[in-house]
């Protein structure tokens, strides 16, 4: 049977040989801009005094979720983790994620938007979505390093493509669940397609598109984590670093730190779901 | 009376190959077997009719018989397979994907069975818009919409949500919002099929009065024939994709074209819809002021054994003899009809409905005299021909 191998793997392996020879000085170029961005914004935060941020994102955290429970919960939260001598890590974790999320969300809303519309959309980018999902997230960590080199930018990318599915496909049945009496109702009084979208059939989808964004959040955290082993720091970094080295207590209370952070996104952005409708 | 909207020969076959089951139709076919052997549904097979401008047209049919999806080829939002339809002279299913638009948007107001209203927008802003998709200015926008709201009765609740608002109070809404629109035709599908009754009657009776005002032309679906009476100016009666029969309500329930639609009629309170034109007969003898006396009405009351007779001047009913009246005017020796003749008779005009005349029957033991505008008699009702007419009509609905 293993006589007439069939070359799939030397085929894709040629195909990102082809792009990474050809097209890695676009993806080089890019990588280096956005290294820069991150490692500014990082740098940024680190530069006020860490209680100032905890506050802020307290304060942040009650003005998005109007709720007491959530609140306390992250100040309590943040102050544990700075007291684990982790704010550093979570910081840079929480920009990973972040930049990654916006990526994901900026190309996955639009195609979401476009498969819902187009029947040959839908069709060509469902499969390809669950093939996306099914593949085990570590393989794409793998092509991400010759085209970005080793380090956060490799990691955003393979992070994008892995948390992306959930904004396309909640964006997609979003629209798809608009009740077609209503979009009638919008053709009927000859709406174009542009104001059906931006008038009817977004608002009416924002609650299932927001439970989407939180989702593309909750897997990006945990891809920004995988991630640390092609170079991503942060708190991933720190549990990688100690499966290297055998060390479960910093291990586990890196965990308990990506434990707070995933609590404290998805409570604020379940909550800016639901307000929504 | 003009046209305002004309149907000709409009075909809808839902599925892949309409071409195969258009050709199975032709062949006269039917419908079920289409199903089973193309796959094919048919929702609407050669329909034609005309609607007149101001008037209300109600397409009539139980669930399935395609009435809805007939409304929906008026403006395309179902493509019909084959047919035309003229709208003031203009061919709608020739249209391109944006005149089509904008026709909508200048004629064809439409009103939803499930009122369709928009959830995220208040009151106000849905009434508004199909002006605010026109880029009307704002100021325009927000007055005609208000103006809309008036007419409806829905003054003051322009900041509410739409699922604040009952039922009834929804579809007002739905419909200010089709108002607004200031076009000339509305399409209503089963506008007011999801209300309960008694909010159903006075939507039907604002329709009405709306209507009195405004002068829109209406093609209203409805599967209530109670509903189809009282706000059609003529019925278009649909089965299987078919139109079965079209006509006033009085043609419909008179004369049903056949079983199906005997069977839908058999249902509504005949003594409603049936007039005292349909029930009047010919008078079996007629006084004439000029020429006969108290001897000679009597004799031809004798003639055609009947206890009083209607007297006629100048193609004019002016009276009534009764047969005790001219015998003792006989017996003063008088010789004219003036003197005994009775002017108050109990006349109805030929519209009355039949309910009317039976409380006017049973007052008195004559005929009622079937009196139009002119004051011409067109017939005489009795007793026993308002029973047979109720018996016959209420018969053909239970032949099937």
């Amino acid at each position: 049977m293993e006589a007439y191998r069939i070359p799939i793997g030397y085929w894709i392996e040629s195909f990102i040989n082809f792009f990474s020879d050809n097209f890695a000085f676009i993806t080089k170029a890019f990588s280096e801009i956005t290294e820069r961005g991150l490692d500014w914004s990082v740098d940024a935060m680190m530069f006020f005094p860490v209680w100032v941020l905890i506050l802020t994102f307290t304060a942040i955290a009650f003005l998005l979720s109007r709720k007491r429970g959530v609140t306390v919960f992250t100040f309590i939260g943040l102050l544990l983790i700075w007291n684990m001598g982790l704010w550093s890590a979570t910081v840079s974790t929480l920009a990973l994620v972040l930049v990654s999320t916006l990526f994901a969300i900026a190309i996955g809303i639009p195609l979401g938007i476009l498969a819902a519309l187009s029947r040959v959309a839908y069709r060509v980018i469902m499969p390809i979505l669950d093939f996306m999902q099914t593949m085990p997230a570590f393989v794409y960590l793998i092509p991400a390093i010759p085209f970005f080199g080793l380090g956060p930018v490799a990691a955003i990318f393979s992070t994008v493509i892995f948390s992306m599915p959930p904004a396309i496909r909640l964006t997609c049945l979003g629209i798809k669940q608009v009740p077609k009496e209503l979009v009638e109702a919008a053709d009927a009084f000859g709406s174009t397609k542009g104001q059906k979208l931006m008038k009817l059939q977004l608002p009416i989808a924002t609650p299932t598109i927001m439970a989407g964004v939180n989702q593309t959040t909750m897997l990006a955290l945990s891809m920004v984590v995988i991630a640390a082993m092609i170079g991503a720091k942060g708190l991933g970094g720190e549990v990688w670093k100690a499966i290297q080295r055998l060390q479960p207590d910093k291990g586990f209370e890196a965990g308990i730190g990506i434990v707070i952070v995933a609590i404290i996104l998805d409570r604020i952005l379940q909550q800016f779901g639901v307000r929504k409708n | 009376m003009t046209d305002k909207i004309e149907l000709r020969g409009i075909y809808k076959i839902f599925g892949p190959h309409p071409e195969v089951a258009m050709k199975m139709l032709q062949q006269g076919i039917g419908k079920d077997e289409i199903m089973e052997k193309t796959g094919h549904g048919v929702g609407v097979a050669n329909v034609s009719f005309t609607v007149e401008e101001g008037e209300i047209l109600v397409i009539m049919g139980l669930s399935g018989s395609g009435k809805s999806t007939l409304v929906r080829c008026l403006n395309r939002l179902i493509e019909p397979t084959a047919g035309q339809v003229i709208i003031d002279g203009v061919d709608v299913t020739a249209l391109d994907h944006e005149a089509l638009r904008v026709f909508r948007q200048k004629h064809l107001g439409m009103v939803f069975q499930n009122f369709a209203l928009f959830p995220h927008r208040t009151v106000l802003d849905n009434v508004a818009y199909g002006l605010e998709i026109q880029k009307v200015p704002a100021k325009e926008q927000k007055d005609r919409a208000m103006q809309a709201l008036e007419q409806v009765g829905l003054k003051g609740w322009e900041a509410t949500y739409p699922v604040q608002l009952s039922g009834g109070m929804q579809q007002r809404v739905g419909l200010a919002r089709a108002l607004a629109l200031d076009a000339d035709i509305m399409l209503m599908d089963e506008a007011f099929s999801a209300l309960d009754p008694l909010i159903r009657r006075d939507m039907q009776d604002e329709l009405l009065s709306l209507q009195d005002r405004l002068q829109k032309t209406i093609v209203f679906i409805s599967h209530d024939l109670d509903e189809a009476l009282k706000l059609g100016n003529r019925i278009v009666l649909m089965k299987d994709g078919y139109v079965v029969q079209q006509g006033t309500a009085e043609e419909i329930l008179t004369n049903p074209a056949n079983d199906y639609v005997a069977r839908f009629v058999a249902d509504v309170d005949m003594s409603k819809v049936i007039t005292a034109e349909t029930v009047m007969v010919k008078p079996s003898a007629l006084a004439y002021m000029k020429t006969d006396g108290p001897k000679a009405a009597l004799h031809k009351m004798k003639a055609a054994s009947i206890s009083s007779i209607f007297v006629r001047h100048e193609g004019k009913v002016v009276g009534m003899v009764t047969a005790d009246d001219a015998s003792a005017a006989l017996k003063r020796g008088e010789k004219s009809l003036e003197a005994c003749m009775r002017r108050d008779f109990p006349r109805v005009a030929p519209d009355t409905p039949a309910i009317e005349m039976f409380q006017v029957l049973a007052e008195i033991s004559y005929p009622v005299a079937v009196v139009d505008e002119g004051g011409r008699l067109k017939g005489v009702v009795i007793k026993g021909s308002l029973l047979a007419g109720l018996a016959e009509t209420a018969q053909a609905g239970e032949a099937s």
